[in-house]
Parts: structure tokens; C-alpha cells; sequence
């Protein structure tokens, strides 16, 4: 099936001369939930401001189903839902006129029996006849949300829609998000919280200096990324590390009772087996074992860092 | 034509000005009564009748102007400038909407409003003096000519301002200054000859004499110059806000 979204050598040099984008290849495919991760400043939201129409790019084109940002902005903006990152509202309307504007600014019909079923969706049906001023910050983020959906967008962008959300509401806008994928929305969500795609994702993206670093399914990368620790924990404190087992790199702890073993399970030898088996030779007993597998925050850190 | 949308937009500005309905009307009402108590009765009465009318009636049409004026610049640049402050201009920028219904929207309610105040000052003013009109289709249409193109006008300078002070400081520093000289209150045969020399390259002298050419029949220039300058006047702002879209002046970076 056709990528819903496909971004092609796409650019941003800002009046001031900063490169917030460089040559961005994107393609978004339907349905999915995509992450987009990266550290403050690393052009996440420059580039969900260009899909949006909010911000003109310097060169490339974006194609969402199909149509050009650009030359067919109309058919192309009224596919995409917006959910910014600054909880901008007009605080003296009401939840209901809100929503309804926002149906009508996309070129949508009235239709109160969607807005609410959104309003519902999002537990703000009771809340409809209240002025926006009267709402708390997590109501204010879902109505945010609701503005998003009033026109039944095919592609949700949410921009950090976590941020300064407590625990419980953050389980609440995950499972929000799920639901919403099943309804066939296709959702980019960026984030700074590495569990956060860990979680939601099915495919992470990794931005970093306006370059998009790495593009994978998230178990695939994890995979391929994963480095697994195997620790050992000693009968008997060792004061060094022997040197027939050099090869294997261990780590020992400080107090001498831990050997740490870190492997790629990539590679062809894992070197678990001979690792064991050398130990034994050596007369290295041990009680106790347990391997440890890298998190995406670490994939994320090392990445980051590398290309540093 | 995303009809959807510019009635969305008008729907929700013209909401804003039934909301704040009281103090738009009555601000205006007040000031103009107070005119007409200080330049209608007691400065009025001792200044002598103008080309046939009484003074209290030569100012109506100055004093509706005036007020048409200073409420579209106000309108039209609060309605856009307040999406800018608040943040909600993203969801305009990010809509299926053209620059041309953005303007058609925007201004149109912006327009809409000073027009509704303008015909409430005029109901005003008959309160006091004894009004009449000659050309009514004259009437309206120079209403509605400078209604909207001073929405236009509001809404460059909303678009343009960054901040409320540069908000205020055009209405304050040059639209307020040009309509006390624009002839308001007084025909500019009334000034020295050098003044009414340069009273001609203010603009909203040939609004305040067309106006007043409406009801009365008395301009301080001919009508059709008077035409010609506000269609010049509106074409010249229609050019402007063309170019700041076209250019994301302030809006996109």
C-alpha cells in the first residue's frame, strides 16, 4: 500500500542561517505508530511544522497520500491532525465551540454527533459547556487532542504529547493513542522519553542535529542494537581478572565478588558457552548468574553520542 | 472555496463581538454623545451654520467616520493578532484554507462589527440633530468601502505588530492624528491656504468628504475623487496583506 506519508531530501535553513533540517527521507506507512525521538533541538518539531503547512521549507517536497504539501496544500492539510507541543487555546470559548470551530476551519460539515463521540473519547463531555479557562492542564492537552480529531484526520501528529503530564494521565494518553490506531489513524508522535516509544512505537525514528540518524522497527532495533550483559556473581572475591581469560574483556566489580561479561547478540559466537567452560578451567566457581538486556535509552545514548 | 471555513472564522469573531457587545456599543455611544454635548451644544452653538447646516449636523458624518475608523483598525487587528499571542495561529497556518479566505473571513467580520457601531452612532447622533440623507446607496457604499479597508489596514497592522504596544502605537500616532485633521469637525475652506494644501495628502479627508457629500451634499472635494482615493486606498492594502502572504511576512518563517 501507498506511504502515507513520504518526505524526500527535505531541508530547512532558517533567515538567521541555522540548519534545523538536512536532507530528511521519511516514509510514513499507514496505520503505523511512529516515533520520532530525539534530544531538545534536534528538529522534531521543525519537521512535523513543515508536513503541517506551519513553516515553508527550504528545498525537498512532502507528499501526504499522495499529495504535495505545496500545489495541493488543501487535500494534503485536511488528511493531517495537529497536536502541538504549547497548549494554545482560546480560553474565553467553550470546549463545544472550540471544537466545532476546528472542524469547520478543516472544511468539514457541522456535525455534532462526531464531536461528540470525540468529546466522549476523550472524557470531555461533561466539560462542554465550560469556558477552556476553567480546564486543568491534562484537560487542556486532551482537548488539544480533540481539536485534532474534530475532522477526522488520517495522520495524527503528536508533538510531545507527554510533556509535563502526570503518570496516570500519561498511561491514559497512551492507551488513547493505541485506540486511536486501531480506529486506522496513523500517528507520529514525538518524544524525549525513551520509554515512551520503548512502549507505543512500532517503528522508531532517531533525529539528532537535523539529520534523521536511523529509521527501524523498534524489536528490530532493539535487536540489532541490543548488547546483553552477562553478569556472575563469584563464590570467592577475585583480585584480578586471570589472564588465559583476557579475551572475553570481563569486568570485574570493585569488591571483586561480580564478573560482567558484555556480548552482541549479533554476533556469530556468543561465547557464552566457552566463556563458562574457561572459567571452570580456571577454577573460577560461581553462585549465581543473570544476564541484563540494553534498553532503548541506551541505544539512544550511544547513538546520540557517537555522533557526537 | 472552503466555505466551511471563512464561516467558521466569521462565525467565531463575530462571536467575540456579541460576547464584548455591551462595551463595543457603548463605549462608542458615550464618546459620540459627549461630542455632540461639547461640539453640538456648547462650542456649537455659537459657531455659525456650514454651507446651509447647522454645526451639530456638519459633524455627524465626521463622527461616524471617526469612530469606523479607530473600531475596523481595532477589530481587524486584535482578531488577528490574538491567534499570534495565544499561540492558536497554528491551527489557522495548518488548515486546508487560502490566503484569500483568511482575508475574506477575518476582515469581513472585523468590517462587519464597525459597520453595525457606525449605524448605532448614526441612530445616536438623530437623537440629537435633526439628520438627513440624500444619497443613501452613496451612503452605504462609503461605509462599507472604508469599513473594509480599514479592516485591511487593522489587520496588516496586527499581522505586522509584535507585541501591544506596536499594536497601539499606529491607531495612537498616525490613524488618530489624521482623522482630528481630516476634517471632521471642520471643512478644510475653513483652514489657512497653505493647510488646506497639505490637509489634501491626508487621506481620510477624502473619506470624511465623500461621506458628508452622502448626506448633505457638501464636499470639500469633488465625489468622484473622493471615490477614486478610498478604491486606491483599499487596492493599495489589498496589495500589502497579498504581499505579506505571499511572503509569510510575520506569519511563517
Amino acid at each position: 500500500m501507498q506511504d502515507i506519508l513520504l518526505v524526500s531530501d527535505l531541508s530547512k535553513t532558517y533567515a538567521s542561517g541555522f540548519s534545523a533540517l538536512r536532507n530528511i527521507h521519511l516514509a510514513i506507512r499507514r496505520g503505523e505508530i511512529f516515533a520520532l525521538l530525539g534530544p531538545n533541538g534536534a528538529g522534531k518539531t521543525t519537521l512535523i511544522s513543515i508536513i503541517c503547512g506551519i513553516v515553508n521549507p527550504s528545498t525537498g517536497t512532502v507528499l501526504v497520500n499522495g499529495h504535495d504539501i505545496i500545489r495541493d496544500y488543501r487535500a494534503a492539510r485536511s488528511m493531517i491532525g495537529l497536536v502541538p507541543q504549547e497548549l494554545s487555546t482560546d480560553a474565553f470559548e467553550t470546549v463545544w465551540a472550540t471544537v466545532s470551530f476546528s472542524r469547520g476551519l478543516f472544511g468539514k460539515p457541522a456535525d455534532p454527533g462526531h464531536i461528540e463521540k470525540v468529546l466522549k473519547a476523550l472524557s470531555l463531555w461533561d466539560k462542554k459547556d465550560q469556558k477552556i479557562i476553567t480546564l486543568s492542564g491534562g484537560m487542556k492537552r486532551r482537548l488539544m487532542i480533540a481539536k485534532a480529531l474534530s475532522h477526522e484526520p488520517q495522520l495524527l501528529f503528536l508533538d510531545e504529547p507527554t510533556a509535563g503530564v502526570d503518570v496516570v494521565l500519561r498511561r491514559d494518553m497512551w492507551e488513547l493513542v493505541r485506540t486511536l490506531r486501531d480506529t486506522g489513524v496513523t500517528i507520529i508522535l514525538t518524544t524525549h522519553y525513551i520509554d515512551e516509544a520503548e512502549e507505543m512505537a512500532d517503528r522508531i525514528g532517531v533525529i539528532h542535529k537535523g539529520e534523521i540518524i536511523l529509521v527501524d522497527d523498534k524489536s528490530e532495533l532493539m535487536r540489532k542494537l541490543g548488547r546483553k550483559q552477562l553478569v556472575l556473581q563469584l563464590q570467592q572475591t577475585l583480585k584480578q581478572v586471570p589472564s588465559e581469560l583476557s579475551a572475553y574483556a570481563l569486568e570485574l566489580s570493585n569488591d571483586g565478588c561480580e564478573l560482567t561479561y558484555t556480548y552482541d547478540t549479533q554476533s556469530e559466537r556468543i561465547g557464552i558457552v566457552a566463556l563458562l567452560k574457561d572459567l571452570n578451567d580456571a577454577g573460577i566457581l560461581f553462585k549465581d548468574l543473570r544476564t541484563t538486556e540494553s534498553s532503548l535509552e541506551d541505544i539512544f545514548v550511544s547513538l546520540v553520542r557517537d555522533d557526537q | 472555496m472552503n466555505i466551511h471555513a471563512i464561516r467558521a472564522i466569521y462565525t467565531f469573531e463575530m462571536a467575540r463581538t456579541w460576547r464584548t457587545l455591551m462595551q463595543s456599543i457603548i463605549s462608542p455611544v458615550i464618546s459620540t454623545s459627549l461630542y455632540f454635548v461639547v461640539f453640538g451644544a456648547a462650542i456649537g452653538s455659537r459657531i455659525p451654520e456650514v454651507g446651509g447646516v447647522s454645526y451639530g449636523t456638519f459633524i455627524v458624518p465626521g463622527l461616524v467616520m471617526l469612530s469606523l475608523l479607530t473600531q475596523s483598525i481595532s477589530n481587524a487587528s486584535f482578531g488577528i493578532y490574538f491567534p499570534k499571542f495565544t499561540g492558536t495561529i497554528y491551527e489557522l497556518l495548518s488548515a486546508p484554507i487560502s490566503y484569500v479566505e483568511i482575508v475574506l473571513s477575518y476582515v469581513g467580520a472585523a468590517a462587519t462589527k464597525s459597520i453595525i457601531l457606525g449605524l448605532i452612532i448614526l441612530a445616536t447622533a438623530y437623537l440629537f440633530v435633526p439628520l438627513h440623507i440624500d444619497h443613501p446607496f452613496w451612503m452605504i457604499l462609503f461605509l462599507v468601502l472604508t469599513a473594509v479597508t480599514f479592516s485591511l489596514v487593522g489587520f496588516i497592522i496586527g499581522i505586522w505588530a509584535d507585541g501591544f504596544e506596536k499594536l497601539q502605537v499606529v491607531p495612537l500616532l498616525i490613524i488618530t492624528p489624521l482623522t482630528f485633521l481630516g476634517g471632521s469637525f471642520y471643512s478644510i475652506d475653513m483652514l489657512p491656504p497653505f493647510w488646506q494644501k497639505v490637509a489634501l495628502f491626508n487621506p481620510v479627508v477624502y473619506l470624511v468628504s465623500g461621506f458628508r457629500w452622502s448626506f448633505y451634499g457638501l464636499s470639500d472635494v469633488s465625489i468622484a475623487l473622493s471615490l477614486a482615493m478610498t478604491m486606491a486606498f483599499l487596492i493599495i492594502s489589498l496589495t500589502i496583506v497579498a504581499w505579506m502572504f505571499r511572503t509569510g511576512y510575520r506569519l511563517k518563517s
